[in-house]
Parts: structure tokens; C-alpha cells; sequence
């Protein structure tokens, strides 16, 4: 058997490796730095280390007058990662989001000088030894290298292009995450809690993937997606291992984006795991696992889309009505938007089941499938990095308040973030002016054109009753008397997390007014590079 | 480009609001106030040079090229009435909820009134203006938000309740107009060319058997829940009933017209063959409103409520104006919203003072009110017999078109609609009647100590006025809204029914 060795391109991969490399320095900085000295050059590291990955995909896009990108783009490593239009997408967005979820894990000023970490996760809670730690201002500073390491897994798996890949991608973006859920600062044993239910589930949708791709080598002889994608137009192998590699590998990415009945971990650990672990997860884990499944989806699977559409549109259906019905019953607003980022996750699923212009294009400046997905990605992050920022602002005596009737009233006593939540919150229940309108938009017509009206008919009535779910919230927030003495405050956070408000609120309102240019920008990145030869 | 004559007329109230909300507690109506009355100036001043010059004030920017939504807006004949009515009820509504706020009543501050009152006025105004499916859409949609608030702000105790009612009555018509959006955006785009102006679509063949009824139907529902027909009115009377009587005026007389609008803009312009199609259903579903909404307002107890009841049976007539498709059924349709905003608008006012002085809305608790205040009786009396159309108000002009237009067509439901107008005059007269005829009763005499003051009668004299001036001399009006009736029709490719006599030749 010869083995070629085979051939990197670095550049190529420069972004995800400055965010692994950023997050190696970051472990040596925990071994090596005295305690005091950690915090800040920690939050330093993460920041410049996605400033730089940031700053390298942008400046690239600058040049991306020559084609789809040339030299740097196209297969990287022998074809198993691809750095093509959606790619970039992904990462742009991915670290984007990233780093402003980041800006939230650093913020202390609420807390009364600490994180919302716990200051010794090896502390039975409720131990002296946690006292002794918390009194000690102890802190967890390494988890901006395990976000960095999340990070750098999920910019792997958008790119992948080889289900082996794709399932390193999925394992490396899911460890960093399974420790950052066990971390809360009050509430450990609910956390904790929240971390062994993530971890159980999550090791049982990575085996059920895993299997799927196994079941795929066992069909195309390969891992590659092209090679799957050949092997089923040629029809030269057993449809049952097909269909059931297809299934299952499709399963284990549904898990991650929370699609019912895949959703069941989602409401216990975001309710569990520190508010801006959540706000990290509910973002750019989602956004990670739909760029995975839109690859494999319409790389590998494309000329199966006949088999696939129905099964996806009634998951997308089951996730939109089960997700928006069930949170209009929750006490809490954690997971009221546990249930609503289920919800939206059905939504994501409708234009892809549309799958319009997937391979072929469009008439200039009309938006496809992908450039809806993203664009409605985009709407979705910004407004949701927002709402669990104000969350993680609501506190009451010193401790988060997530009880809805908490709320009462917060928003008359603090306006301005009382308006800026309501923006958010409109932003996700698709109102026009704000993001989450447009990404609406595009997405139904994005699907109705591919053929799906009914689907869009059905996603419509989801969103009239997830619209409950958002007006409940702000009912509370600004009509609601308060009851008794468990109101609550939106304390005044440090200059970082303004910083990271103003950014999703410019980014809410900007988009939701003039859509345009991004739009553009979306479909022109939005086709998926095929390597040539295979 | 040229100077934005409309973009500039839709965004001044904005900015006021902006500018209401960023001043100090007690100058914040001052700057309201004068904000509103600067945008009525200035509408008045685009309407003059429109007509003096004839120029066109139209205006055009690609703003979502992917869907084929571009910024446009114009000001044709039904817009320029509906803008010089929006701009006109609004002063009124602020000068008659002058002290709201202060007496410590509501959930906000006296200026957040004011900034969200603005912000209807905004967005109203913009969605009389575009010409564009989406920008209307997005108008027609975010004057919930404010109107939301202000609702929920001020007025009765159980307007928590009644406010998430119409926001949830409104976001769910807004949904389904959705989806007449989306599935017109692929229609057109299916005739090779995306387009979302309204003129534009009103060319296009836009697909054929069931898609482009189904869409229909959903814009149609959309807009019957806004403009509020029965059985999509429910959210309204209580909606009504806790609201403050000047933001019931805003709604009934300005919101609520979004509806009508919009069937006529979206239904008649852009699905004719649909609007035709559907008209036998649509007409007996306003007869039905026109009778359900007379009777309900014989039987109501509450004041806000009885009003909002007669609002309904008025949308009733608008909406078999529509689509009874004769030149003078649609001419009548249109002018009657004019007309209601002013005509219910002053009686909403006129009936919010007295109501703020008893205490109470209920009907029963007053009695005998014109022997201590005849001006407020008086002022109800004419603003109440222009709500059901007296000859010599401009009400009647419009029923009376939209009726005679109808009967060119459909004469029985025309004749069945006139019985409409007598149960119009029941429960008005009836409700004079016991609000102000008869001996002075005890509560009156505690309660109602002091007749209108100048600032309440200013609120309503220039509503009182237009209505009179209009009554007598309909023809500024008419001219303005006599060509986009024409348009419509040519639209729709219908002529008017030649009148025959039997017999005769």
C-alpha cells in the first residue's frame, strides 16, 4: 500500500491555525504565568488571536476580485478541507460571533469583580473549599483557551469535505464545551449537571455520526464527499448503506444544531451552563453544525435531494411548532430562549430543504439557499449574543435573575437596555426593521422558490405562535407589577460588554435596514467548491 | 437626486419623536406638539407644490435586489388624502391627551406619549406613501410596536391584556400577509422579472389557477383583521375600551385605515382577477360587519366599546365600496376613510373628556349632561351624526357614494346595506339620548362640574370643521381621489354598469 504524503496549504488554513495556535499559547500561559497575571493576558490572547484570524479572512476577501480566491483557496490537504466562498462564511462568522461571546466571558464588573465562573470546578459545591477558593479570588482562566478550542473544531468541520474530518471537527468543537457547561458559578449542581447530560448525549450523537460514516465508507469506499457523491448518481453500491449513512451522519449533525427529536438537551443545559457559555454555544455551535450539514447535505447528498427534502421538512416542521409551542409555557427566560433557538433552528432547516440554486446559479443578484442560511445565521447571532448579554445583566441580589417574574418591570427601571432587549427580541421574532426579518424573508422565499410553499406556509403559522414567546418576554419586562420581593435589577456592565451590545444592536437595526450589500456579498460567497479530479 | 419631498414628510414625525424623547419631562409635548403641527405645514406645502407645479415628488432606490424590493415612494390621489388626514388627526389627538401622563395614571412618562404617537404618525405616513409591496409591508407591520406601547401605557386596568390582544390579532394578520409577500415575490420573479413595485406588478401576469388565490385570500385576511372586519374584529373593542380615547382615535382613525388600504392597494391593484373572484364572499362579509357591528353598538354599555362598534359597521360600508368595483363605490370607499378618521376621531375626543371627568365610560352613569355641559353634548351630537352620515357632513357624501355606486351592480346588497343606516341613527341617537337628555342626574352633577375647556375645543374644532367643509363642498377631495379610482378600475380592467330603465331603451 503507498502512501502519499500529503500536501498542506497553509495559507489556506492559516485562520483556523492561528485560533488552535492562539489556544496552545493560551494552555502555556496557564502553566506558566503567576496567577495575577493570567486573567488579563488570557482575555489579551483570545482577543488578538481572533482579531488576527478575523483580520487574515477579511483581507483575503479583499482580493477576491481573482475567482473564488486563488492560491490560498480550494483544496487544502489533499482535498479533505475546502476553503471556498461558504467557508470563509462560516469562519467569519464563526469567530466573529466568537470572540464577541469572548467579550462576555471576561466581563466582571456585574459580578462584583468575579466571572461567571466558578472559582474551582474541582470544589464539591456548597464546600468550604469552595468558599475558601471564591474567597481567594480564585478563577478559571482557561476558558478562553477551551472557547478557542471550540472554536478552532467548529472552523474545521464548516470546512471539512471528508467525513473523517468532518467527525474530528465535530469532536474537537464538542470537548471544550462539555467542560464549559460545568462551570457556573451559583447553581453548580444544575450545571453540572447540565455538563453530564451534554456530554452523554453529545458522546451518543458523535457515535451514531461516527457510525454513519462508517456505514459510508462501506457504501463509496471512501470518506470524501465528492467520492459519495459519485458513487450515488453511478448507483454502483447498496442503496440501505446509502440511505442509512445518510441518515445517521444527518442525525448526528441535527443533534448539535438542537432540530427535534434530537432537541432534548438543549433547554437543561442552557439552562445549566454559565449565562455566556450559553450565549457561545447557542450561537456558534449552531452555526458550526449547519454549516457541516449544508455541506454534506448538498456536497455529498445532492443528487439524493429527492429523498432527503421530505424527511427534513417534517423534522423542520416537528422543530419549529414543537420548540415555539413548548416555550411559551416556560418560567424562565433561559429557557425561553432554549426553546426559541430550537424553534430557529427549524426555521434554518426550511430554505435548506428549499435547496434552491444550489449547484447552479442565479439571475444576478438573487439570494439561493446558502446566502439565506447565512444571512438568517448572521440575524440569528446578533440578536442572540444580545439577549443572553442583557440576561447575564438581570441579576438580583448578586446572583442572575432568570425567573420571568423576576423580570417585572426591568425594563422601566433601566430603559435603555430594556429598549435594546426589545430590539433583540423583535430581531428573533422576525418584526421588520431588524434583521431577523430580512433572514426571514429570504429564507421563505428562498424555499417557496424551491418549490416548498406549504412548507412555508406551515414555518408561518410556527413564527405567528413563536411571536407569543417573544411578547411574553417584554410583556413581563415592561408591563408586569413587580411581585413582592424577588424583583430584579439590569446592573451597569464594563465598557467591553457595551462595546459587544452596541455591536449586535448596530448589527440588528443595520441589517434589518439595509440588507443589501451583505446580501450580495452572501450570494457571491455562497456556492461550494468542488475539487477538480476527483 | 432630487430633494426626498416624501421621504423627508415620512421620517419628520421620527425624528420629533426622537428629539420628544431625548428633551426634559415637561417640554416633551411642547416639542411634540410643535413637531406635529411642522409636518402638517409641511405636508400641506409638498400637496400645494404638487399641485401648483405639477412636478412629480416620486422617488426610487434599489434597496433589496435580491427580492426585487426597491425604495419607492409617490403620492397619488388616495395617498395625499390619507396623508392630509393622518397629518391632520394627529395635532388634534395631542392636544387632547395634553395632560396624559401626569396625573401619575400610566406606566411611563407624559413625553413617551407624545414620541410614540409620532411614531405611528411616521410610519403610518410611510406606508401611505410607498409603492412598494415590502416598504409598504414593513410600515404596515412596525405600527404595531408603538401603538403596542401605547396601549399598554395608558388608559383602563386591564390594558395589559387588551394590548397584547391586538399585538397578537396584528403580528398574526402581519404573518400571513407574509406569506402573501413571499409567494408574490416568486410569482413575479417566475415572470423573469422580480418586482415589487406595485405598478410594476399590476402589469405582470402573476401565475394562474390556485397560487395567486390562495395569496390573495391571505393578503385579504391580513387586511380584514386590520381594517377590522367581523369575525377578525374581536381584538378591537377591548382594545378600544382600555386604551386612552386619543390613542383609540389613532387607531380606529389611522391604523385601522392600513387595512382598507391596503385591500385596495394589494387586493384590487395587484390581484384583480382574484379581487373579482372573491368579491360575492367579500361583500356578504361586509354586510355582515355592517349589521353586527350596528348591533353590537345598540347593545354595548361602554362607551369606547360602542364607539369602536360603529367603527366596524363603518369598515363595513368601506369594504363593499372596494370591491363593488363601480368608479363611484370605490371613489366613496376611499373618501369615507377620510372621512371616519375625522368624523369618529372628534367623537372619540369629545367622548374621552367626558369620560375623564365622570370617571367612568359606562353609559348608564351619565344623564342629562347638556343642562352643565352644552358644549360637549353639543360637540357629540355633531360629531355623532356625522359618524352615520347627516347630509351636510362630509360622511354622507361617501355613504351615499358607496352605496349608490354598490346598487349599479349588486342593488340587493346595496338595499341591505341601506337598512345599515338606520341602525346607525339608533344607536347614536340612542346614546345621546341617555348620555345627555333628561333630568341632571346626581352623578352628573357631582362628577361633570365644567363644560370643554379652549384647549379641548381646539383638539376638536378643526376635525369638526374639515367634516363640514367636506360636507358642503366634497370636490377638493374628490378630484384627488376620482383618478386612483380610475386607475383601479383600468387595473382591474372593469367599467362602470351603464344604468338601464326597464321598459325603456
Amino acid at each position: 500500500m503507498d502512501f502519499t504524503v500529503p500536501s498542506l496549504n497553509y495559507l489556506g488554513l492559516l485562520p483556523i491555525l492561528i485560533v488552535l495556535g492562539t489556544a496552545c499559547l493560551g494552555i502555556l500561559a496557564e502553566a506558566f504565568l503567576p496567577r495575577k497575571a493570567r486573567f488579563a493576558t488570557q482575555v489579551g490572547l483570545a482577543v488578538l488571536g481572533l482579531g488576527a484570524a478575523l483580520g487574515f479572512i477579511v483581507a483575503r476577501w479583499g482580493e477576491a476580485g481573482r475567482g473564488l480566491l486563488d492560491p490560498y483557496a480550494g483544496s487544502v490537504v489533499t482535498g479533505t478541507v475546502m476553503v471556498d466562498g461558504p467557508t470563509q462564511v462560516f469562519w467569519l462568522v464563526i469567530f466573529g460571533f466568537g470572540l464577541l461571546a469572548v467579550v462576555g466571558f471576561a466581563e466582571r464588573r456585574v459580578h462584583a469583580g468575579a466571572t461567571s465562573f466558578t472559582p474551582s470546578a474541582a470544589a464539591i459545591p456548597g464546600s468550604q473549599a469552595e468558599t475558601a477558593a471564591a474567597t481567594a479570588g480564585l478563577a478559571h482562566s482557561e476558558v478562553f483557551p477551551l472557547a478557542l478550542f471550540s472554536m478552532s473544531g467548529m472552523a474545521l468541520m464548516v470546512s471539512a469535505n471528508d467525513l473523517l474530518v468532518a467527525f474530528v471537527g465535530l469532536e474537537i468543537l464538542s470537548l471544550p464545551l462539555y467542560v464549559l457547561s460545568g462551570l457556573a458559578r451559583h447553581r453548580r449542581l444544575a450545571s453540572q449537571e447540565a455538563a453530564l447530560k451534554y456530554f452523554l448525549l453529545g458522546a451518543a450523537a458523535s457515535a451514531i455520526f461516527l457510525f454513519g460514516a462508517a456505514l459510508l465508507f462501506g457504501y463509496a469506499g471512501s470518506f470524501s464527499y465528492e467520492t459519495i457523491a459519485h458513487t450515488a448518481t453511478a448507483h454502483t453500491g447498496s442503496d440501505a448503506l446509502l440511505l442509512a449513512g445518510l441518515g445517521l451522519t444527518g442525525v448526528g449533525l441535527l443533534f448539535k444544531i438542537g432540530a427535534v427529536p434530537f432537541h432534548s438537551w438543549m433547554p437543561d443545559v442552557y439552562q445549566g451552563a454559565p449565562t455566556p457559555v450559553t450565549a457561545f454555544m447557542s450561537v456558534c455551535t449552531k452555526v458550526a453544525a449547519v454549516g457541516g450539514l449544508l455541506r454534506l447535505f448538498y456536497v455529498a447528498f445532492g443528487g439524493l435531494r429527492w429523498t432527503w427534502q421530505p424527511v427534513l421538512a417534517g423534522v423542520a416542521i416537528l422543530t419549529i411548532i414543537v420548540g415555539a409551542v413548548i416555550a411559551i409555557n416556560q418560567a424562565d427566560v433561559k429557557r425561553v430562549l432554549a426553546y426559541s433557538s430550537i424553534a430557529h433552528a427549524g426555521f434554518v432547516l426550511v430554505p435548506l430543504v428549499g435547496a434552491l440554486a444550489v449547484q447552479s446559479g442565479l439571475a444576478a443578484g438573487e439570494a439561493g439557499s446558502v446566502a439565506s442560511i447565512m444571512f438568517y445565521l448572521i440575524a440569528y447571532g446578533f440578536a442572540t449574543i444580545g439577549c443572553f448579554t442583557v440576561i447575564g445583566l438581570v441579576r438580583s441580589q448578586g446572583r442572575e435573575a432568570t425567573n420571568l417574574t423576576a423580570w417585572a418591570g426591568v425594563g422601566r427601571r433601566s430603559p435603555l437596555l430594556g429598549f435594546v432587549m426589545v430590539v433583540f427580541l423583535l430581531s428573533l421574532a422576525g418584526i421588520p426593521l431588524t434583521a431577523g426579518f430580512v433572514g426571514k424573508l429570504a429564507a421563505f422565499v428562498a424555499a417557496w422558490r424551491g418549490g416548498y410553499w406549504w412548507l412555508v406556509f406551515v414555518a408561518i403559522v410556527g413564527s405567528v405562535i413563536a411571536v407569543f414567546i417573544y411578547i411574553r418576554v417584554i410583556a413581563a419586562m415592561f408591563f408586569a407589577k413587580p411581585a413582592g420581593e424577588t424583583t430584579a435589577d439590569i446592573a451597569q456592565p464594563g465598557v467591553a460588554t457595551w462595546i459587544v451590545l452596541a455591536v449586535c444592536f448596530v448589527g440588528t437595526i443595520g441589517l434589518g435596514v439595509a440588507p443589501g450589500p451583505v446580501l450580495d456579498a452572501l450570494q457571491a460567497a455562497s456556492s461550494f467548491l468542488i475539487p477538480a479530479g476527483s | 437626486m432630487d430633494y426626498p419631498f416624501l421621504t423627508v414628510l415620512g421620517l419628520l414625525p421620527l425624528v420629533v419623536a426622537i428629539l420628544v424623547a431625548l428633551s426634559g419631562a415637561k417640554a416633551g409635548r411642547v416639542v411634540g406638539l410643535v413637531g406635529a403641527l411642522a409636518t402638517l405645514v409641511y405636508a400641506a406645502g409638498i400637496i400645494v407644490y404638487v399641485k401648483v407645479t405639477g412636478h412629480s415628488v416620486a422617488e426610487s432606490l434599489d434597496w433589496l435586489p435580491i427580492i426585487g424590493s426597491s425604495y419607492s415612494l409617490d403620492l397619488d390621489g388616495m395617498g395625499l388624502v390619507m396623508v392630509a388626514m393622518t397629518v391632520l388627526l394627529v395635532p388634534a389627538v395631542l392636544v387632547a391627551e395634553w395632560k396624559t401622563g401626569f396625573g401619575g395614571e400610566g406606566r411611563f412618562s407624559s413625553k413617551t406619549f407624545v414620541a410614540l404617537v409620532l411614531l405611528v404618525e411616521s410610519f403610518s405616513l410611510m406606508s401611505f406613501l410607498s409603492f412598494d409591496l415590502l416598504v409598504f409591508y414593513i410600515f404596515f407591520e412596525v405600527t404595531l410596536i408603538p401603538m403596542y406601547f401605547l396601549i399598554g401605557g395608558w388608559g383602563g386596568a386591564a390594558r395589559g391584556k387588551a394590548a397584547a390582544k391586538f399585538l397578537i390579532f396584528g403580528l398574526a394578520g402581519g404573518l400571513i400577509m407574509l406569506f402573501g409577500v413571499v409567494g408574490t415575490t416568486v410569482l413575479s420573479a417566475e415572470t423573469g422579472a422580480v418586482s415589487l413595485n406595485f405598478r410594476v406588478l399590476a402589469t405582470q401576469a402573476l401565475g394562474t389557477g390556485w397560487t395567486p388565490k390562495i395569496i390573495f385570500i391571505a393578503f385579504f385576511i391580513a387586511f380584514a383583521l386590520k381594517a377590522p372586519m367581523v369575525p377578525g374584529h374581536i381584538w378591537l373593542p377591548d382594545a378600544a375600551e382600555e386604551s386612552t380615547p386619543g390613542g383609540a382615535a389613532l387607531m380606529v382613525g389611522i391604523l385601522d385605515k392600513l387595512g382598507t388600504f391596503g385591500m385596495i392597494r394589494v387586493c384590487l391593484g395587484v390581484f384583480p382577477g382574484e379581487s373579482q373572484w372573491a368579491t360575492p364572499v367579500i361583500l356578504i362579509l361586509a354586510l355582515i360587519s355592517i349589521f353586527w357591528g350596528a348591533l353590537a353598538a345598540i347593545g354595548s354599555k361602554n362607551l369606547m366599546r360602542l364607539i369602536a362598534y360603529t367603527s366596524i359597521s363603518h369598515f363595513g360600508f368601506m369594504v363593499m365600496g372596494i370591491f363593488a368595483l363601480t368608479s363611484q363605490s370605490l371613489t366613496g370607499a376611499i373618501f369615507y376613510m377620510v372621512n371616519h378618521a375625522l368624523a369618529t376621531g372628534a367623537l372619540y375626543l369629545v367622548i374621552g373628556y367626558l369620560i375623564k371627568r365622570r370617571g367612568s365610560a359606562n353609559v348608564d352613569d351619565f344623564g342629562g349632561v347638556v343642562n352643565v355641559a352644552p358644549l360637549a353634548a353639543g360637540f357629540t351630537l355633531v360629531a355623532g351624526l356625522a359618524s352615520v352620515a347627516l347630509p351636510g357632513t362630509s360622511p354622507f357624501v361617501s355613504e351615499f357614494l358607496a352605496i349608490a355606486g354598490t346598487w349599479t351592480r349588486y342593488p340587493v346588497i346595496a338595499g341591505i346595506a341601506v337598512v345599515g343606516v338606520v341602525f346607525a341613527a339608533v344607536y347614536v341617537l340612542w346614546m345621546y339620548q341617555r348620555l345627555m337628555t333628561g333630568p341632571v342626574t346626581p352623578q352628573t352633577e357631582k362628577h361633570i362640574t365644567s363644560d370643554l375647556t379652549w384647549r379641548e375645543r381646539w383638539a376638536v374644532i378643526p376635525l369638526v370643521a374639515a367634516f363640514l367643509v367636506l360636507g358642503f363642498w366634497p370636490r377638493p377631495a374628490l378630484g384627488e381621489i376620482g383618478p386612483t379610482s380610475e386607475y383601479y378600475m383600468q387595473t382591474a380592467s372593469v367599467i362602470d354598469p351603464v344604468a338601464q330603465i326597464e321598459g325603456g331603451r
